[in-house]
């Protein structure tokens, strides 16, 4: 519980934290609620810290337009507090997830971009942003790219942004017409997800149109929910209780990976909780969308 | 007080409401003041051990990863080399002083000869987590340091963590003197009466269960900061609900005399039984202080205080109950293995003693046998956990009535009415030796069955879908055994020092003390000091745990305070120039009773309690009278208070996930007469969230390799606020008829109910399942429906 000794830094510029971050042993510090704890456990032993904290140009939401279509984009450092006060329209299944996060402390400092970074297998956040196809922005020394949310976590606590890279924002796009939603089973001992399901969809013509479905706390990574989304395609949005709860039983179908475990929660325990949460995810996010359809036809 | 029953109302428990406010002097016993405790730890104004001694040099542990090994060679050689470290030691160093440094094995008769569990491994390690070395540096950072620079060899060795495993023929063997791993077999009730019993009944019915494993998880983790000074000997500053228990311990394991050891515990964040065990921080923190001769301070961190215990429960049971063709409980049969751990070191929760002789409950059982096998295990010793045994023989026999009701196609409330020990039938001897002192049992039966009455349940389906059940569990709980000391001193200018060798660290002492000392005397309970804590300053005492506060402190305080104020009574009337039977007592003083004196302004002759106070530390006394105003009492009672109740649970319980609600919690208690029914009321509340804890998810699960698989909070489920009923509370009086106050103690009350209430709803609700095991997760529940 006590951290080796190790050396602090805090720029103010991102590409002084760049420099920084060049250094192998150095990591960089966001809210600190994911990385302090391991920290503190001596399961990671940096030699430099480098707190992001100064990178005020990291924080905030705001609306963008970027090839024709709209998005919100969200600086890597705003605190999960900071994006539900700001509460932004046509991301429903973000704010359910973001509020779902620990208590209201660790949402006044965890940030989005850090809850994204960390890759804790059981994090709300990445699943929102992976059923909303949504994308990072990720720099580095040399230069800037791209990570679609589904090919930015690799593993438990892995991710394809390397040591001197920072994720900058994430930017997701914006569907007035669309509903989401977020529902998790609480985990009884750590509190995170057992699972967690984000779903956003559209009712076009009174059907369900383009559902994204996809669960954390399942696989070491967030995983799309193929057989649901399939079985969701033109159901009924004006009587689709039977149609959903047959669609999210089929949640387990088609995933790929080991199902997470522990002595607590087993797989097979989450496997049999899954459908129960996506069907809880997807009809609230079909009630919100039924609410919109046509708003913006 | 009479031993006159006295329910609230003639129909039995009433809802708990706390009155406001004190009572304008006079009668203050009853009253539910605001806890004066409270304001301060809110504010954060509360000063816990590792607020002290900042400068104190930092004691940490080397632990070790394995379950059970041979310690083949430790180097401390890197270790030693880090600047910052002070002293790295290894039993090696402790052997060759000459303080023995083994924790004594626990009090009560063992079959075998075992070795105390050693501050630091001798040879040989017998649980995940057992300190191996100790390393003293300057601050805790750098004592982290020095721990992972030590290198330890270790030639591991096989592991068992269950109870009823390393009891059989192919485990591995903990001590050589006990090779069956058995290392005390109790033995309670007459086993051939019940064996006659059980041949002669009509029916039998039996259950098998496990009540799990918990781990205390009091919100501060322990604590100790030891000086050693040649002249006045060791002052250890620490986590202790028991400061003279440890005094005592500390004592043994250090090898010096009491009289040079002061114990001070300051504010503890909570006990729950664990801090009254002896573990090897605080020894080993007296022991560096006086090798180095400096002041060093132990915090343990969470998850060392998880993994070094001590862990409470751990019984793995059979249990069978012989009824007769009307459905009378003829014979009960208990046999038991509870896990101890590693070393032979708690108390409580395994002794037959404390087990067994709850196991009637509330009925009339002619023939009770339970053998319990205390069994070592390589796990964490085990010792008192909040209710100490007294949940875990309540809840075989409240299963057990459960599926005899389920068996015999009886109602289980009709079942237990019919069992109940008649209420003119006491003080009652149970056959497995408890007296009870006085009990009252249908009606607060009535009142939580009344609560949850119309409810659905057996499994009925709403139109959610859900399975609803319900399920009660009644309960007796012996409290307040031992001694306690109290002392009553009046200072010369009236000011008031309450003190007793209780223990708070959350029951709220300080207010309840003052209420009782306050009681019909002329003080107000604001104005009345109490303190604990310091052995030092307290005479001998021995703390706070079994539900044992109010009954054994209590009563000492309130005796004491009857000596003070009858001798301050007989001081006033001298002043007063009355016969002391004339004279009455008021808010503040005394005065003479109207129509006792002389003339008609009788009344308006006062003296104030002030007043009385400096003239008995002053001249003028009444002839026979020496002088102070102060008393000390040891009391004890010759038999425990039965505190006794029933408790009722509704839930609904979804088929799919086995995902279930509590929609209903109703706690109706008698701990006989309530001091301060708010207090009353807070410690059911708490009880309850521990009990269902248990009941719902918590288990110190050991993995295969003997690790502590719940070695953290992340791992090891305890229950959060919001995953809490909400809990109703109703209250009866019974009053003991065995001490002044008529009181029971009530501190573990929700922990003995709550499990057995819980368990008997879910299975109601799920058909066709007879048993669950704790915790009732939803994965048990599931599968039990799947099956
Ligand atoms: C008690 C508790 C309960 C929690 N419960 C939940 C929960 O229910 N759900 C949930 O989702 N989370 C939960 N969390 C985690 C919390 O949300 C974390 O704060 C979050 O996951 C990490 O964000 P952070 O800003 O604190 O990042 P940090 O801890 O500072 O960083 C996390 C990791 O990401 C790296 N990093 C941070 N920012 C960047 C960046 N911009 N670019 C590249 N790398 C970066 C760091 O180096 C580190 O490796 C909980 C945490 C705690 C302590």
């Amino acid at each position: 519980m006590f951290p080796p000794q190790f050396d602090y830094e805090r720029p103010d510029s991102l590409d002084a934290a760049l420099d920084a971050l060049a250094d192998e042993d150095a990591v960089p510090l966001a809210g600190g609620h994911d990385l302090v704890p391991m920290l503190k456990a001596r399961e990671r032993t940096p030699g430099t810290v480098v707190d992001l904290g100064g990178l005020a140009a990291l924080r905030g939401v705001e609306r963008v337009v970027a090839d024709g279509t709209e998005r919100l984009s969200i600086g890597a450092l705003t605190t999960d507090a900071a994006l539900l006060d700001a509460d932004p329209a046509g991301v429903d299944a973000l704010l359910d997830a973001t509020s779902e996060v620990g208590d209201a402390q660790i949402r006044n400092r965890g940030t989005v971009g850090g809850n994204l970074a960390a890759a804790h297998p059981a994090s709300d956040i990445p699943a929102a942003t992976l059923a909303a196809g949504a994308t990072l922005h990720l720099v580095g020394p040399d230069g800037d790219r791209t990570v679609p949310a589904g090919e930015f976590a690799t593993g438990d606590h892995e991710t394809v942004c390397t040591d001197d890279e920072l994720v900058t924002r994430v930017s997701v796009p914006l569907d007035p017409d669309a509903g989401g939603a977020y529902a998790r089973k609480t985990h009884p001992s750590t509190g995170y997800a057992a699972v967690g399901v984000a779903a956003r969809l559209r009712v076009v013509d009174g059907a369900v149109a383009d559902p994204r479905v996809a669960a954390v706390g399942l696989l070491d990574v967030p995983t799309r929910l193929p057989a649901v989304e399939g079985a969701l395609v033109g159901v009924d949005a004006g009587s689709p209780v039977d149609a959903v709860a047959g669609a999210a039983e089929r949640a387990t179908e088609g995933i790929d990976g080991a199902v997470r475990e522990d002595h607590v929660v087993s797989a097979g325990q989450r496997c049999a909780v899954l459908p129960e949460y996506t069907e809880r995810a997807v009809s609230a996010a079909l009630a919100r969308a039924v609410g919109r359809e046509g708003v913006v036809a | 007080m009479s031993g006159e029953e006295s329910v609230i109302e003639a129909e039995g428990a009433v809802p708990t409401t706390a009155d406001e406010g004190a009572a304008a002097g006079g009668e203050s016993v009853g009253d539910s003041p605001l806890r004066r405790e409270d304001a301060r730890a809110l504010r954060g104004e509360t000063t816990y051990t590792d607020d002290f001694g900042q400068e104190a040099a930092a004691l940490a542990f080397v632990r070790s990863p394995h379950a059970h090994a041979e310690v083949a060679g430790i180097d401390t050689e890197a270790a030693e080399a880090i600047d910052g470290v002070v002293a790295v030691y290894t039993w090696g160093d402790l052997a060759e002083s000459d303080a023995p440094m083994r924790l004594p094995v626990r009090t009560g008769p063992l079959d075998c000869e075992v070795p105390g569990h050693p501050v630091l491994a001798a040879d040989r390690v017998r649980y995940d987590g057992q300190p191996v070395a100790a390393v003293v540096a300057k601050d805790r950072y750098v004592a982290a340091d020095g721990v992972e620079a030590v290198e330890v060899e270790y030639d591991p060795l096989p592991v068992e963590t269950d109870p009823e495993a390393a009891a059989s023929e192919d485990a591995p063997t903990l001590f050589e003197d006990a090779p069956d791993n058995v290392a005390a077999v109790g033995e309670l009730g007459d086993r051939e009466a019940t064996d006659r019993a059980f041949a002669a009944a009509e029916e039998v019915v039996s259950v098998e269960l496990e009540n799990n494993r918990l781990i205390p998880s009091a919100l501060e983790p322990r604590a100790a900061l030891a000086e050693h000074d040649r002249t006045e000997g060791f002052t250890v500053t620490m986590t202790s609900q028991s400061p003279h228990g440890h005094r005592r311990k500390l004592s043994h394991t250090l090898g010096v005399p009491e009289r040079q050891i002061r114990v001070i515990s300051p504010d503890v964040g909570g006990g729950f039984g664990h801090k009254g065990h002896h573990h090897p921080g605080e020894a080993m923190a007296a022991w560096a202080a006086r090798e180095l001769g400096e002041s060093v301070k132990w915090t343990a961190t969470r998850s060392a205080n998880y993994r070094e215990g001590a862990h409470g429960r751990d019984h793995r049971t059979t249990a069978e109950l012989a009824l007769d063709a009307d459905g009378r409980f003829r014979g009960l049969r208990v046999d038991t293995h509870a896990g101890i751990g590693g070393y032979a070191l708690g108390g409580g929760g395994a002794m037959p003693g404390w087990y067994g002789r709850l196991l009637a409950s509330q009925y009339e059982i002619p023939a009770i046998y339970c053998r319990s096998r205390c069994v070592f295990t390589t796990t964490a010793p085990v010792h008192s956990y909040r209710g100490a045994g007294r949940p875990e023989a309540i809840y075989v026999t409240e299963r057990l009535v459960d599926v005899a009701a389920e068996e015999l196609g009886a109602d289980p409330v009709e079942l237990r009415r019919r069992n109940f020990l008649d209420p003119d039938g006491f003080p009652h001897e149970t056959a497995v030796g408890a007296t009870y002192d006085s009990g009252n049992y249908e009606p607060t039966l009535e009142s939580a069955v009344d609560a949850v009455s119309g409810l659905p349940r057996g499994g009925e389906r709403d139109d959610d879908g859900r399975l609803r059940g319900v399920g009660i569990a009644s309960y007796v709980e012996s409290t307040g055994g031992g001694f306690e000391s109290g002392v009553v001193r009046v200072h010369p200018d009236g000011g008031v020092t309450v003190s007793a060798g209780t223990h708070d660290h959350g029951q709220g002492h300080g207010t309840i003390y003052a209420q009782i000392v306050a009681d019909e005397h002329p003080v107000a309970p604001e104005e009345i000091e109490v303190v604990e804590g310091d052995t030092d300053k307290i005479p001998t005492g021995t703390g706070t745990f079994g539900s044992r506060s109010t009954v054994v402190g209590g009563n000492a305080v309130a005796e004491s305070a009857q000596e003070v104020f009858g001798k301050a009574r007989e001081i006033a009337a001298h002043e007063l120039d009355a016969d002391p039977g004339a004279v009455e007592t008021t808010d503040s003083g005394f005065r003479v009773a109207d129509g006792a004196g002389e003339g008609s302004d009788a009344g308006d002759q006062r003296v104030s309690f002030a007043e009385v106070a400096d003239r008995a530390y002053g001249r003028g006394l009444p002839e026979g009278l020496s002088p102070g105003l102060e008393a000390t009492t040891f009391y004890e009672l010759d038999n425990t208070a039965y505190t006794f109740g029933t408790h009722a649970v509704a839930v609904a319980v979804d088929p799919e996930t086995g995902e279930y609600e509590v929609e209903r919690y109703v706690a109706v208690d008698d701990c006989g007469v309530r001091v301060n029914p708010r207090i009353v009321e807070g410690q059911v509340h708490g009880g309850v969230a521990q009990g269902l804890g248990q009941a719902r998810s918590e288990r110190a699960t050991y993995g295969a390799d003997g690790a502590l698989a719940a070695s953290t909070m992340l791992d090891y489920a305890l229950p959060r606020a919001s995953d809490l009923p909400d809990i109703e509370t109703r209250a009866q009086e019974t009053p003991s008829p065995d001490n002044e106050l008529g009181v029971k103690g009530i501190g573990e009350g929700g922990t003995v109910a709550a499990p057995p209430a819980l368990v008997n709803a879910v299975v109601d609700a799920v058909p066709g399942v007879d048993h669950l095991d704790m915790p009732v997760t939803a994965e048990r529940v599931r599968t039990a429906i799947e099956d």
